[in-house]
């Protein structure tokens, strides 16, 4: 949609500082429901159910959210530190150890105090979900209930509506729903009401047409956000105010300033060089940084598997059908977690088709020790690619709140090589 | 077709080093033979696959536990942070030391469920994810999981071009009931007369089955079973030990001999999926839901499997209490997380109970063994003399 503010002034920069303020406020009331004991639910971002917990008013903490601002403050270290004098190995996901160093600081947090879990939601689209919530079973006896969600069997081997192992598949998805709305109701004392279930899904609705959109307006030239950078604060708010009117009216906002940036060719970049996809998690220990080393070569990411996969599935456009909100809802569910896994595992055509769609000159694959779920297949889906496609990739290693294993030294030394690779091919393709 | 007879009338400690030879034998001669007689081969990663249904469709169903084997051309397809037994599953293949037709991993970590994108990149068999219920609390999860059984069923039909008849599934049952009777037979002497079974000759009478098909499996366990029974070895002084952390990536066989050295192990999680069923499965009515029912509700515990009903360091506690334990061997293969995850509860629920541990790591091409043994005998002799 376009708009009549045609300076534009009121408009760009918009999501970046509006991004910025509804997560101030959603820390601010997680530390008030700290304070006053309210009922939290530990939740993750490929599956939050965040439909049916806020139609009980359940306050929602991302653990993964938690985690990674503390390493975009810069202080993970001092997390990281605690949960591995408590016993926890350098090898496993630094997400889990920040969070663990959070409850043995007893919440304390650069962006306000995080409330104890009164239980936790745990999908299997990431492993470490489960093992995760066995912390909190151990640490605080609380409550844990574990969605399974099942996958994509194979490679392109997706099933759909009418299928019948999709049916199988959407039962199991649905019982469970039913199951933990049981659990929902026996933990607050309050009666399920399906009419706050079809209002937060009706708002998921709005979020998620308003996502998909977002995603497809960066196919314009110059592209209009850093997939990589921007789209880290738009996951933030599409994960944190999912299924809240605030949330709906952020993404219509948000695609309002990128359809005006589009329509008026304004960049992310003043003057874009390169059109790149992000393939992992970003280096939040550097975040900054890690963005300038590609942004300075004129490098723009136009799309990254992160903002596929950790959208809460969003990104399908997923609309659930109200008139049969818990079947239907069971159906989005299915759909949106084994489209986030299938954005992990089995990728490779998906960027390989994205790479004309989004006019894009390299692929940035980045690895990291704390994720095995993201990280274990890139290298063999970079070989696929690249025998798919004639396509420049850089592989680089590093993690997404460890800066023991963050070098900027040697990685701006690949990154430069990269660039001067894609500088090459433009000069023979001229 | 016999495919491995050599261990027939063979003395007990022939049986056992002819065991460890096929078991470390990186050429999986048994697999190649099935292969060359024109059998099918299914190739399941660990940790737990329900056999009974290729072995039902004809099929050999072969376990992909890692192997010693040089690695030239698995590690390009892999990132630094990675365990290792995927590296030398992926080397078995691509070097087509196991020539497989179908391959199936399950979501017992966040490794295992790529690895089905990996196969499906690189050979042009099927390449699956059997999804194990993560949730084994819900109600509905054995129904679930008796439709998934028979999704993979029709799977394995469209490979072998047979029909799996309830007929077939129910002499697979009894098959693998035997089997595990034979395995269980095999932990209660660990259990009750450590001195007569190391942990390593344990192990490989284990490890064995996963490459031969079950028949003659159970035909060794027969053998070998009243021979050890017969052994003469006599009780030592040695403390009594759990070991625990073995249920995916497995240590070297030398490992377990050195450990064996040093103290009883009188029992273990190594191979927990082929003993995963802990009770008989019925092979009346619907026999894929009895199969169902038994992973779920029959049986053992893992740190790659959620189910409320089984907290890992309650589970442990219990191991070590009816293995009459003193003491646990609490190890993780080196970038496990699941297993590294757990050492952190184990241990604390170990230092609760004052029960004595010995942390570890661990990786399936190690060769040298020196360092963990003097670590480890510190540690006996430190029980003993307490």
């Amino acid at each position: 949609m376009m708009t009549d503010k045609t300076d534009g002034k009121e408009i760009i920069g918009r999501g970046a500082a509006e991004g910025a303020r509804l997560f101030r406020e959603w820390f601010a009331e997680l530390t008030t429901a700290a304070e006053r004991g309210e009922h939290t639910a530990y939740v993750f971002v490929m599956g939050s159910i965040a439909e049916i917990l806020c139609s009980f008013d359940i306050h929602l903490v991302f653990p993964e959210i938690t985690s990674l601002q503390t390493a975009v403050r810069r202080v993970a270290h001092e997390y990281l530190n605690a949960a591995e004098d408590y016993g926890y190995s350098p090898d496993i996901c630094g997400y889990v150890k920040a969070e663990v160093g959070v409850q043995l600081k007893n919440g304390e947090h650069p962006m306000g105090k995080i409330p104890r879990p009164t239980f936790g939601v745990l999908t299997n689209a990431c492993n470490t979900y489960l093992k995760w919530g066995e912390i909190w079973e151990r640490m605080y006896q609380a409550r844990t209930f574990a969605l399974d969600v099942p996958g994509s069997r194979s490679l392109g081997g997706q099933t759909w509506q009418g299928d019948p192992d999709f049916e199988n598949d959407r039962k199991y998805v649905e019982f469970q729903l039913r199951e933990l709305i049981t659990l929902c109701e026996e933990i607050t004392g309050k009666k399920f009401d399906v009419d706050r279930l079809r209002e937060t899904m009706r708002y998921t609705n709005a979020m998620s047409v308003a996502y998909k959109r977002l995603l497809a307006v960066n196919m314009a030239r110059p592209a209009v956000f850093n997939a990589m950078s921007e789209g880290t604060i738009y996951l933030g708010v599409a994960n944190a105010l999912r299924g809240t009117a605030a949330g709906a009216k952020y993404f219509e906002d948000l695609v309002e300033e990128m359809e005006y940036k589009a329509a008026n060719k304004i960049g992310t970049l003043t003057q874009e060089k390169y059109r790149l996809i992000f393939v992992g998690v970003p280096c939040y220990p550097i975040f900054r940084r890690f963005t300038e080393l590609f942004s300075e070569w004129g490098g723009a990411f136009t799309g990254s598997t992160y903002l596929e996969f950790a959208s809460g599935g969003l990104n399908t456009g997923f609309q659930y059908d109200l008139n049969r909100p818990l079947e239907s809802l069971a159906e989005g569910v299915l759909v949106s977690v084994r489209h986030a896994m299938d954005a992990m595992f089995f990728q490779n055509q998906w960027l390989v088709d994205s790479l004309d769609a989004f006019h894009v000159d390299g692929i940035v694959y980045h690895p990291i020790k704390s994720c095995r779920t993201v990280s274990t297949g890139l290298a063999d889906n970079r070989r696929a690619v690249m025998a798919a496609r004639d396509i420049a990739t850089l592989f680089i290693e590093s993690d997404m709140m460890d800066k023991r294993v963050v070098t900027e030294a040697p990685m701006k030394n690949r990154i430069d090589a990269f660039f001067e690779g894609l500088a090459t091919r433009k000069l023979k393709a001229a | 077709m016999t495919l491995w007879d050599a261990w027939k009338n063979k003395s007990l400690d022939e049986t056992i080093g002819l065991c460890r030879d096929l078991v470390e034998d990186t050429d999986f001669p048994t697999v190649k033979k099935w292969k060359a007689a024109g059998g099918k081969t299914l190739g399941h990663f660990q940790v737990y696959f329900p056999e009974e249904i290729a072995h039902a469709a004809g099929m050999l169903p072969v376990k992909l536990r890692g192997s010693q084997v040089d690695r030239k051309k698995a590690d390009a397809h892999f990132g630094s942070y990675i365990c290792s037994i995927p590296r030398s599953s992926l080397e078995l293949c691509l070097s087509n030391t196991l020539d497989l037709d179908m391959f199936v991993t399950q979501p017992i970590c966040d490794v295992a469920r790529n690895l089905a994108g990996i196969w499906a990149r690189n050979f042009k068999y099927p390449a699956q994810i059997l999804y194990l219920p993560q949730n084994a609390n819900s109600a509905y999860s054995s129904t679930y999981l008796r439709d998934e059984y028979a999704r993979l069923a029709r799977e394995l039909e469209k490979i072998t071009g047979t029909l799996i008849t309830d007929a077939a599934l129910q002499n697979s049952i009894r098959v693998f009931n035997e089997n595990r009777r034979g395995l269980r037979k095999l932990y209660d002497i660990k259990r009750e007369t450590p001195w007569l079974l190391g942990i390593d000759e344990a192990f490989v009478l284990v490890a064995v089955g996963a490459m031969i098909p079950r028949e003659e499996h159970n035909a060794l366990l027969a053998q070998v079973i009243p021979q050890i029974q017969a052994r003469t070895a006599k009780k030592q002084d040695r403390i009594r030990v759990v070991f625990e952390g073995g249920f995916c990536e497995l240590p070297p066989v030398d490992l377990l001999r050195v450990i064996g050295q040093s103290c009883y192990v009188v029992d273990d999680d190594l191979l927990i999926g082929l003993r995963w069923i802990l009770e008989d499965v019925s092979s009346d009515g619907d026999v894929l839901h009895n199969l169902a029912d038994a992973y779920l509700n029959k049986s053992s515990y893992s740190p790659v499997q959620h189910d409320l009903r089984k907290p890992k360091e309650k589970m442990l506690m219990q191991r070590v209490k009816n293995a009459n334990a003193q003491a646990a061997i609490v190890t993780a293969a080196k970038m496990c997380e699941p297993g590294l995850d757990e050492q952190v509860a184990y241990s604390k629920t170990f230092d609760e109970h004052n029960i004595p541990y010995f942390i570890s790591e661990f990786e399936e091409k190690m060769t040298g063994f020196d360092h963990v043994q003097i670590q480890l005998e510190t540690f006996v002799e430190s029980i003993l003399f307490e």
